[in-house]
């Protein structure tokens, strides 16, 4: 299949391009961009006018719920959600049921999302058996099974001797650690940011020393051992100050933040919105803030998703009992353009937080237009918006504090491995 | 950045539609509720204590967590009103329950029900119910929250209010403090919303800091942690039960303790105005946030608020249910 995508404007942040060019697809591969190669003959044009042409998204949490909760979500209908927002890559964090705490399953995963159209999937392995803090997992084994990385997905390691000897583990083979910086006793209970909303509407607070105090811990430990951490979806502005003063002190530590924190705050909770309820909590409107500013200063890496499908049964109960998380890849691309335009920022940087900074901390080739490349790309309308609602969505989880709103940004084409995986044409 | 939904307790004429919270309720209904149970405060030295003002109507008491005290005063309301009164004790705990609250719900209001009386542990639990009748074309049906989580007690909060003003008639002028755990109470939070909507001009809250929320001044109340300081010169002491649960442990070191510092006794009470007056929305612990000699002593006006409470649940379910006053 060789694919010709004209006249689009080609935004490639890994390699600095923002111009208007032809993309040449063959084989799976990007082969040019500009000049026609060559004796290249397409045998599939996709006119890309008034379009950005950019690398497929690269997304570092996205649950797909298989195994074991089917009944939130499937991978056919979360990759079919990922090809409509545009994502050709994606981390899936270890908390499935089983856990991906064994080779096998990781395997199997690997296998069963190997199909054309599907986006590329990097599971992150369970750090410790059934992700109880105790016991390391054979992460040599999982790593030849597909790991990219090793975490703990939203639990903690108490017993911090096993998270020292964790690392020291993970340091050994140079497996990067990716962890959620909440401490669970301070958590303990905790549904909401622990401040005026959390007060006022009766609901046991998480208050920032939760991260603040996880974070320390992680830190130090990476200092000690070497090891490469990556923090998951911080929420906090004094979280966000702690990482910046380790890193400038040379601890090796990237991190992420949810979409849903770029734009939301303990505010949006209103009359105990169920679709609010997300992990880590929406902060106060200064961390939001701050969050918004350190992605665009580079001190933040990458924006993920936090993709996590719930069914209506488990949102459709008391704010304290419902199921936090929220659908997300069919956002990501129009949440990083509201705060692109928000901020005021060239689309360049910010669809670098969605591409090739993401591919890097996974380790992967991808979230590039280079020639050579495996053709991941996206072809979006960023003039056209994404209005949210049930209908559209194509991910089984309907559950999003969005819902109702027009988004900027429509996604037009997604190509991966070459194969067209999305078109406006098939809805 | 998410619109704000509109008020839930409202209709489109401004008019009470639920009572799920204090909280954002114009000054005007508080004032049409607390005018309108005074007529029914002496109905029950009348010989005929019923008026006919629900009649035909089905009052559901939802008790999703015990209480005997409050469920009652409801249904007496209730029956007052010549109500029929179906007492639902629907005793779960969030892991072992079957059918959901909303499952629940539903084949309730399939019994043509016309007041939901709500008590859940969970705070919001009235609010969801609100929003899943309003969701489903069922609007008819209102909601009274009779205790959420921690979240609020309207009709206790009005009761106070109701007692606070038969006592001292104006709210401009008053110092009113609020003394125990505030973290865990859904009645401090009632009476913060209440009294600042009232005008009272110095709300203070008292106690240590394991029993205030984290953000507790936004609520629009000034913070005291000693107790003689938070007490002098205030005309309404309002004193909350402290739950046994939270008396040992990483809260509070002993009930002992707590009396020391938080205790309200004659001698701390004469801080007071001398004719302040000493409000517990009950059960009292004894000896633990209060001493005998005050829950009994002539300041106190306890009992009071409990006849009270019953002439203010009238008038709220009258305003909710009793069409056109």
């Amino acid at each position: 299949m060789k694919i010709h995508i004209k006249n689009g404007r080609v935004i490639d942040p890994a390699n600095g391009i923002d111009r208007m060019a032809d993309v040449f697809v063959a084989r799976g591969h990007i082969v040019a961009i500009g000049a026609t190669p060559a004796g290249f003959e397409s045998n599939g044009a996709i006119d890309a006018s008034g379009c950005i042409v950019c690398p497929g998204l690269v997304d570092l949490s996205a649950r797909l719920r298989e195994p074991g909760y089917e009944y939130r979500a499937t991978l056919e209908s979360e990759m079919a959600a990922a090809a409509a927002g545009g994502v050709t890559s994606l981390a899936c964090p270890p908390d499935t049921d089983p856990l991906l705490d064994e080779p096998g399953l990781v395997e199997m995963l690997k296998h069963r999302a190997r199909q054309p159209g599907f986006a590329h999937v990097y599971p992150v392995g369970a750090l410790t058996q059934q992700l109880a803090g105790e016991r390391l997992t054979e992460m040599a084994e999982l790593a030849e099974a597909g790991c990219i990385a090793f975490g703990q997905a939203d639990r903690a390691i108490v017993d911090t001797q096993v998270l020292l000897r964790a690392m020291q583990y993970a340091a050994t083979f140079g497996f990067p650690i990716w962890m959620q910086a909440q401490d669970p006793f301070l958590a303990r209970d905790g549904v909401a940011h622990d401040g005026e909303v959390a007060a006022r509407l009766g609901l046991t607070g998480i208050p920032v020393a939760a991260e603040t105090v996880a974070l320390s811990t992680l830190l130090q430990l990476a200092r000690e051992t070497g090891a490469r951490i990556h923090i998951r979806r911080i929420s906090s502005a004094a979280g966000l100050e702690m990482l910046a003063a380790a890193r400038a002190s040379g601890i090796s530590a990237t991190c992420d933040v949810a979409a849903h924190h770029l734009h939301l705050c303990e505010h949006d909770i209103g009359n105990f919105n169920p679709h609010a309820r997300l992990e880590p909590p929406l902060r106060a409107q200064s961390d939001r803030d701050a969050l918004r500013r350190g992605l665009a200063d580079g001190t933040i890496d990458a924006l993920c998703s936090d993709h996590s499908p719930v069914d209506d049964d488990a949102k459709q109960i008391p704010f304290d009992e419902a199921e936090p998380g929220a659908t997300g890849l069919e956002l990501l691309l129009p949440l990083t353009l509201k705060w692109a335009a928000e901020m005021k920022l060239p689309l360049l940087q910010a669809l670098a937080r969605i591409t090739c900074d993401p591919a890097r901390i996974i380790g992967i080739e991808a979230g590039t237009l280079a020639v050579g490349a495996p053709a991941d790309i996206c072809v979006f309308d960023p003039q056209a918006n994404f209005r949210v609602s049930r209908e559209a969505l194509k991910s089984q989880g309907k559950n999003t504090p969005f819902l109702g709103l027009e988004l900027p940004g429509r996604v037009c084409y997604t190509l991966i491995d070459g194969n067209l995986a999305y078109s406006t044409a098939f809805v | 950045m998410l619109d704000r939904q509109k008020n839930p307790q409202l209709n489109s004429h401004g008019e009470l539609k639920h009572l799920l919270t204090i909280e954002g309720l114009p000054r005007e209904i508080l004032i049409a509720i607390l005018d309108s149970a005074t007529p029914f405060t002496g109905i029950a030295e009348r010989e005929m204590k019923k008026l006919p003002l629900l009649r035909g109507k089905s009052v559901f008491n939802l008790f999703f967590e015990n209480s005997t005290r409050t469920r009652t005063t409801f249904e007496i309301a209730a029956k007052r009103l010549s109500a029929d009164v179906i007492n639902l004790n629907i005793n779960t705990s969030s892991a072992s329950k079957g059918e959901t609250l909303l499952d629940t719900v539903d084949n309730l209001a399939a019994m043509q029900a016309d007041m939901f009386v709500v008590r859940h542990a969970s705070s919001g639990a009235p609010h969801l119910i609100a929003a899943h009748l309003a969701a489903t074309g069922r609007e008819h049906i209102h909601v009274v929250n009779a205790g959420d989580g921690s979240h609020a007690h309207p009709t206790q909060g009005l009761l106070d209010m109701y007692t606070i003003r038969h006592y001292k008639q104006d709210f401009t002028g008053l110092t009113v403090a609020i003394i125990g755990d505030i973290l865990h109470s859904r009645v401090a939070r009632s009476q913060i919303h209440a009294l600042t909507t009232l005008g009272v001009p110095e709300v203070r809250v008292i106690a240590p800091k394991t029993l205030l929320p984290t953000s507790v001044e936004r609520l629009g109340v000034q913070v005291f942690h000693d107790m003689r300081e938070g007490l002098r010169g205030v005309d309404v002491v309002m004193m909350l039960r402290l739950q046994n649960e939270r008396m040992n442990g990483a809260l509070l070191p002993s009930p002992q303790e707590f009396f020391k510092s938080y205790g309200l006794t004659p001698e701390k009470l004469a801080l007071a105005k001398p004719d302040a007056i000493v409000m517990h929305p009950g059960p009292m612990n004894r000896g633990v946030e209060i001493d005998s000699a005050v829950a009994d002593g002539a300041h106190a006006v306890i009992l009071p608020q409990v006849t009270f409470g019953i002439a203010v649940r009238m008038a709220v379910m009258r305003m909710l249910a009793g069409g056109p006053a």
